[in-house]
């Protein structure tokens, strides 16, 4: 079972299964994968290796009508396979609360950069209050967490960048003022290109739903974020500046999907 | 003609119908020229000329069909038709298109009802594996396309595997606890009844203008309170799908409470009915909140309340509270009364008592009671409080712990046993035990936050749920369906034939969600039409497989069908198993038993010199009392000879 358990472990760990890694968290929720592959492993192999000799050893021959072992139960046994995966999983839940407190530290609001992100049926936009910017792409400057505030205008989407490993539905709130946890950080830590993706079903355009996410250089985010605001301001004389009026915004995003 | 029309059938079932139809049209007419409104409101979440016929058409084919024949004359204080329990079994095979109170025609009913459902979800399935082989849109556009796996879902979920499961339970459950009917034989007529209806509604969503509901079998609000007609009628079938679960459990409830045979004590009781008796447990306490829930979105719909339209002050994250509070249980509810058909087959097949079997009782109880409280799990990523994700943390893989006990215990049940392969029953039971497992595994991962927060709502969740609802319930149901078709049919199926099915549905099973596992985690979310063009050598190889694991159902099709035809006598117990089911002849008497069987022993007793498990009929004198029920001991020595 042990040589199974390492055989599995080590052909599954050779793979990077969730793909790129691109954001400090990354780093922690892939090694937490791997930890629960090998536990998975272990189990996977008693299960296998139990249920394989019992079918090799003890599979009756034609024509053989007896009956097996009256065995009952075994009260040890039973104490031990309900008090080891206890600990296993009690083991499991505890690491995931660690790496969930990890991916979860806020950095000093001052090193954070806010960003906006609003989602609407079916297209992003994405805000930077301090900056004074609004886009459809998002512009990110590498190793600096990001503060996302996330809002839907319609139905409920959900923002996703795989290779940052972080997820958080957009949920509409109305005047109600319920609470939603909107908030989520992220630190990239990859230059490149990526995508947004929509993983909540919002209607026909869901499968589409997605923005560029460009991970640059902190002296290229400075350069794009002077030119777009050279561009806002040059393009309509000043009006939706700043946090862009939502009408004109949104209709703006969606001829560009 | 005219008889007909009077006599309670399918006749005057369809007459009802259409009357009903009349009925609940002319309503809306009548009222809103009342109220001074148009005649016909087309607004996409209305259409109150079509949502109210839709309800009265349904209960006037009910009533017609004469489901509340007995009611009516008895509330009306006319003189009640006593039921002859002798006019009921089915004789031949329009008795199963009658208003029948025999479990076991229900059972029958039941099963052949749910499967033809499975067979259009199915066909839809193929539909979308279809659509989905290359990447871009070839044969669907995008809002179909969110129809049909909105259907597949319902139609799978609601109509096949929960309705299946109390199909075959109501078949098996009375003989096996040596009861002569259900405690409530009228109310489980109209349990069935109210299945077809709740099916053909999310069939029939497909020709609602808009086509059908498309915001998938959670119809998340808001998505689903702002989406076309199509919706209402998954609002209307989930009514009539819960009622008849929340009957059916109720029944169960009774019967296995008080219709026990003498000396069927708790601790004497097959798996099987411990097993339902923990799934209706879960059903009558936790679907009326999806039954709740979904008239709340109805009404958001057609009355333009708020419970959960933000842009009106709706609470949007309740509507999920509220929906996975009964569909997390609903998730048990489509895995207990399968453990319970394993450990009979197992059992028998192994031909051994199963391993602590006290143990798995308790394993069953505990997972009812753990079931209620991890609801949120399905809501790491969604903006709720975020205190509440460690704890449904912790409760979650705990789940996983009673579960386990379950495995090892069929794991500990085939040592030193014998196990005959030969049986296609045994071979889905064996593969359930993996399939399930790697099922159980990406379930204690995605109830990681961390890892849920990556995992969520992509295909890794697709793969996960279909191992566990299709490698683990389905696999189940093939199991029992194969166990108990020679009692049900009095016919033996093609052995040859349901291995090529089990292993074609092994193989098609694995090579089709075993590769959503890496395409979900490598980047690709569920629900989409269309995908980046890097999975699309993936998707193609998922295709063919499901393809291949669609051909393998059509054996089985032609299997049960030709065998229960043509299929050589199976003799009245050809597994030589213990309980009592098998005891009777095949297909039971009508009356099930000449007199109550008498319970000596544990229903596993194999390999225990002289065990018995009950004393049928006629054999009485030759036993001494019953023996005190210690679970575990073949306690009883009468005469140990079995056929």
């Amino acid at each position: 079972m042990l040589a199974l358990t390492a055989v599995i472990s080590v052909v599954m760990l050779q793979f990077d299964w969730n793909g790129v890694a691109a954001s400090a968290e990354a780093g922690e929720i892939d090694t937490l994968l791997d930890v629960m592959i090998v536990l998975s492993s272990f189990v996977f192999a008693i299960v296998i290796v139990m249920l394989a000799y019992s079918v090799w050893r003890y599979r009756a021959k034609p024509g053989d009508e007896s009956d097996g072992a009256p065995i009952h139960g075994n009260t040890k046994l039973e104490i031990a396979w309900t008090t080891i995966p206890t600990i296993i999983v009690l083991f499991a839940v505890g690491y995931g609360w660690v790496v969930l407190n990890d991916i979860e530290e806020p950095a000093a609001a001052s090193d954070q950069l806010q960003v906006n992100v609003t989602a609407q049926q079916f297209a992003w936009r994405f805000d930077y209050p301090e900056e004074g910017v609004t886009s459809t792409e998002l512009h990110v400057p590498v190793d600096r967490q990001l503060d996302l505030h996330l809002t839907a205008l319609d139905v409920i989407h959900s923002f996703w960048v795989p290779e940052w490993r972080i997820k958080r539905d957009l949920v509409p709130a109305g005047p109600g003022g319920q609470e939603i946890d909107n908030t989520v950080l992220v630190t990239p830590d990859r230059l490149g290109t990526y995508s947004v993706v929509c993983t909540e079903l919002c209607g026909l355009g869901h499968s589409t739903m997605r923005a560029p996410v460009i991970v640059e250089s902190e002296d290229d985010f400075d350069q794009w974020v002077a030119a777009e605001r050279q561009a806002a301001e040059g393009g309509d004389g000043g009006a939706g500046e700043g946090d862009g009026g939502a009408g004109g915004g949104s209709s703006d995003d969606g001829g560009a999907q | 003609m005219a008889v007909a029309l009077r006599q309670p059938g399918l006749t005057r079932g369809w007459l009802g119908f259409v009357l009903g139809i009349g009925f609940g049209f002319g309503l809306v007419v009548a009222l809103r020229a009342i109220s001074g409104l148009e005649t016909f409101q087309t607004e996409q979440t209305g259409y109150p000329h079509v949502i109210v016929p839709a309800v009265t058409g349904s209960l006037g084919f009910l009533i017609g069909l004469g489901a509340f024949d007995y009611w009516f004359r008895w509330a009306a204080g006319a003189p009640t038709v006593p039921d002859d329990h002798s006019q009921h079994g089915a004789k031949t095979w329009k008795d199963y298109f009658r208003f029948n109170t025999d479990h076991k025609v229900i059972g029958v009913q039941y099963v052949v009802t749910s499967f033809i459902f499975f067979f259009i979800g199915g066909l839809i399935a193929m539909l979308m594996r279809a659509e989905l082989a290359q990447p871009g849109t070839q044969l669907v556009d995008p809002q179909a396309f969110n129809g049909l796996f909105s259907t597949h879902a319902a139609l799978m979920i609601f109509v096949f595997v929960i309705p299946v499961f109390a199909g075959l339970a109501n078949y098996v459950l009375p003989l096996m606890i040596g009861a002569p009917d259900m405690a409530f034989p009228r109310l489980n007529g109209l349990s069935f009844w109210m299945l077809p209806i709740a099916g053909v509604m999310f069939v029939a969503s497909f020709l609602a203008p808009g086509g059908a509901f498309d915001a998938g079998w959670t119809g998340y609000a808001p998505l689903s309170t702002g989406a076309p007609l199509g919706q209402s009628f998954f609002n209307l079938g989930v009514q009539f799908a819960g009622a008849s679960s929340v009957a059916t459990a109720l029944n169960f409830l009774v019967t296995i409470i008080t219709m026990r045979a003498p000396g069927m004590t708790f601790w004497r009781m097959p798996l099987l009915v411990w097993a339902n008796f923990s799934t209706s447990l879960l059903v009558v306490a936790a679907t009326p909140f999806i039954a709740g829930v979904q008239f709340m979105v109805l009404f958001d719909r057609i009355l333009h309340t708020n419970f959960f339209q933000a842009a009106f002050g709706g609470d949007v994250l309740s509507y999920q509270h509220i929906f996975w509070f009964y569909s997390h249980p609903a998730v048990y509810i489509m895995m207990l009364p399968g453990f319970g058909i394993i450990s009979e087959v197992i059992s028998t097949h192994a031909r051994k008592p199963i391993f602590g079997y006290r143990l798995m009782a308790l394993a069953l109880i505990g997972i009812v009671v753990l079931s209620y409280t991890v609801w949120a799990h399905h809501m790491f990523v969604s903006g709720m409080f975020s205190w509440l994700r460690v704890p449904m943390m912790i409760t979650t893989s705990l789940i996983a712990v009673p579960t386990g006990i379950k495995i090892f215990s069929w794991l500990g049940t085939l040592f030193q046993a014998k196990l005959h392969l030969y049986s296609t029953a045994m071979l889905f039971s064996l593969a359930f035990i993996v399939t399930f497992l790697i099922g159980g595994i990406s379930g204690v991962m995605l109830g990681i936050v961390p890892l849920d927060i990556h995992f969520s709502d992509t295909y890794f969740v697709v793969a996960h749920i279909h191992f566990v609802l299709f490698g683990g319930s389905v696999f189940t149901i093939f199991a029992g369906v194969y166990h108990w078709f020679p009692k049900m049919t009095g016919r033996m199926y093609d052995e040859r034939l349901g291995r090529w099915h089990f292993w074609l549905t092994a193989v098609g099973t694995w090579g089709t969600f075993v590769p959503m596992h890496w395409i979900g985690m490598e980047g690709m979310p569920r629900r989409v039409a269309d995908y980046s063009a890097q999975f699309g050598d993936w998707n193609l190889l998922i295709s063919l497989f499901a393809f291949l694991l669609g051909i393998a159902q059509l054996i089985f099709l032609y299997n049960m069908v030709v065998s229960w035809r043509w299929g050589p006598r199976a003799g009245d117990n050809p597994w030589r198993a213990k309980t009592i089911e098998w005891q009777v002849s095949s297909p039971p008497p009508l009356f099930n038993f000449d007199r109550v069987p008498r319970v000596v022993g544990g229903p596993y007793e194999f390999g225990v010199p002289g065990a018995r498990h009950a004393i049928m009929n006629g054999e009485g004198a030759e036993v001494r009392e019953p023996e005190p029920a210690v679970a575990g001991t073949g306690a009883a020595e009468g005469r140990g000879s079995e056929p």
